[in-house]
């Protein structure tokens, strides 16, 4: 019997990219659902009843919610192809010690960028920066994260890479001055189809943040 | 003992404090697996140098140390030992979905204990609308194992054997509920309400590894007196 699966997503956002760009590296044949967040639809309140949130990856009629566990999930199922994670524990550890770092540390910090003015967007330029510069030590001299191979760490790290513009723009600054290694190591993660192929134009992006900051009055 | 000294013995030590449940996931992962270990207790108000160089991103506990290396993050460390050591229950199962249930439910007990947190913190008002956030969450938690367990939860002898990373979380922060309702004088769970919640409780606490884990009642109950009145007189200075 052939696999259903359904990705209810919204295109700008960061999560549900890294569930995109998962389903591409395995060659999975999916159906993309947009959600529009400010009217969620009922399959998404049914199939994610405790956050109400995108991105859900629905596998044979079964949910499963939260970005990084969908991919792990991904990777799992389907097993014989492009592996995503590490074989090695230590290294398995080091991948999702990162990717909880980016979630914790630079989501909050980017958020900032574009929400907040003055003196309170200041203080998020630096944060954001900083974590980046971890990130990019982290990187070192590697191609990927891991090593030679495109996986887990890198996936939850390009889909940012979307939203560089419109935090450029926000917050008068350049990105690729404060971390000229970790801007090559995206661009190299862009050459490949299915990251390019799942990340939204970055001049969308910027659009779509412009509206959202009228809608919510924080011009 | 160097770091080369404790990779040629392959030896384990975890950083930790006894009053942390994110410590004592990591602890109780380590205890039912049988795996030998060194304990080392930290004082977070004046953290060793030895924590500050495994751990300098988040410089907190737990830490788990192996063969001179540092795993950060009571879930991933959780999942490193399931993945490096064969011995003793699996601690995720073999089957994708299941596993994506445990770790999702595993993951959203963060948000409970940060409830849990708040009605041990504060009165009146405030503490009333934490205890309706925790009764909500815990609800949905019920939910939860209620999917991985349409069966109910399994006898003791089968489940020690079936022991599973959600189970050792949620034993890691309600372990201590007596001691919870001495010093609150109310019951954040029940078995009428939460009959999943507490079935799982109890069945763990039969296993001697963990039995043997869990603090005594007055040392706990103390503890959380201490931590309410301070977290009160903070709150009102």
């Amino acid at each position: 019997m052939a696999d259903v699966v359904i990705l209810l997503d919204a295109y700008a956002s960061v999560f549900g990219m890294r569930v995109r760009v998962a389903l591409a590296e395995k060659g999975i044949k999916y159906e993309y659902r947009e959600e529009d967040l400010r009217n969620k639809s009922q399959l998404l309140l049914k199939m994610n009843p405790v956050h109400k949130k995108i991105p859900v990856l629905i596998h044979n009629g079964k949910p499963v919610c939260e970005s990084l566990i969908i991919v792990h999930y991904i990777d799992e199922v389907w097993k014989d192809k492009a592996p995503l994670l590490p074989s090695d524990p230590y290294q398995r550890a080091q991948a999702r010690f990162w990717a909880d770092f980016i979630d914790k540390k630079l989501y909050d910090a980017q958020k900032k960028i574009w929400t907040a003015k003055g003196e309170e967007q200041e203080t998020a330029k630096k944060e954001f920066i900083e974590a980046l510069k971890v990130l990019e030590g982290e990187l070192g001299g590697k191609p990927y994260f891991m090593g030679e191979r495109f996986g887990f760490l890198d996936i939850a790290l390009i889909t940012f890479y979307s939203w560089f513009h419109t935090y450029e723009t926000l917050g008068n600054f350049s990105i690729e001055a404060e971390c000229p290694k970790l801007i090559s190591w995206a661009k190299r993660c862009m050459q490949k189809e299915s990251v390019s192929k799942s990340l939204p134009d970055p001049k969308k992006v910027y659009e779509y943040i412009l509206e959202m900051k009228k809608k919510l009055g924080v011009e | 003992m160097t770091l080369t000294e404790m990779a040629e013995q392959n030896k384990v030590i975890l950083y930790g404090t006894w009053t942390s449940p994110y410590v004592k996931r990591v602890e109780l992962a380590l205890k039912v697996k049988g795996i030998r270990y060194e304990y080392v207790e930290e004082d977070l108000r004046n953290k060793s140098p030895l924590l500050l160089t495994f751990n300098p991103i988040h410089k907190k506990v737990p830490v788990l140390v192996h063969n001179g290396k540092a795993i950060v993050e009571s879930l991933v460390i959780i999942e490193y030992i399931d993945e490096t050591w064969k011995t003793g229950p699996q601690l995720l199962p073999e089957d994708p979905y299941k596993r994506s249930q445990i770790r999702f439910w595993a993951s959203y007990m963060q948000q409970v204990s940060e409830a849990m947190v708040l009605v041990i913190k504060t009165i009146g008002e405030a503490q009333e609308k934490a205890i309706k956030e925790v009764s909500e969450k815990v609800k949905l938690l019920e939910a939860g194992l209620k999917g991985l367990f349409p069966d109910g939860i399994p006898s003791v002898h089968e489940y020690s054997k079936n022991v599973t990373l959600l189970d050792l979380v949620i034993l890691a922060h309600f372990g201590g509920y007596e001691a919870q309702e001495e010093v609150l004088g109310l019951k954040l769970i029940d078995s009428e309400k939460t009959p999943l919640v507490v079935s799982c409780i109890t069945a763990l606490i039969e296993i001697p590894a963990v039995k043997e884990s869990l603090n005594p009642l007055e040392k706990v109950v103390a503890f959380l007196k201490f931590f309410r009145e301070n977290a009160l007189k903070s709150a009102t200075a």
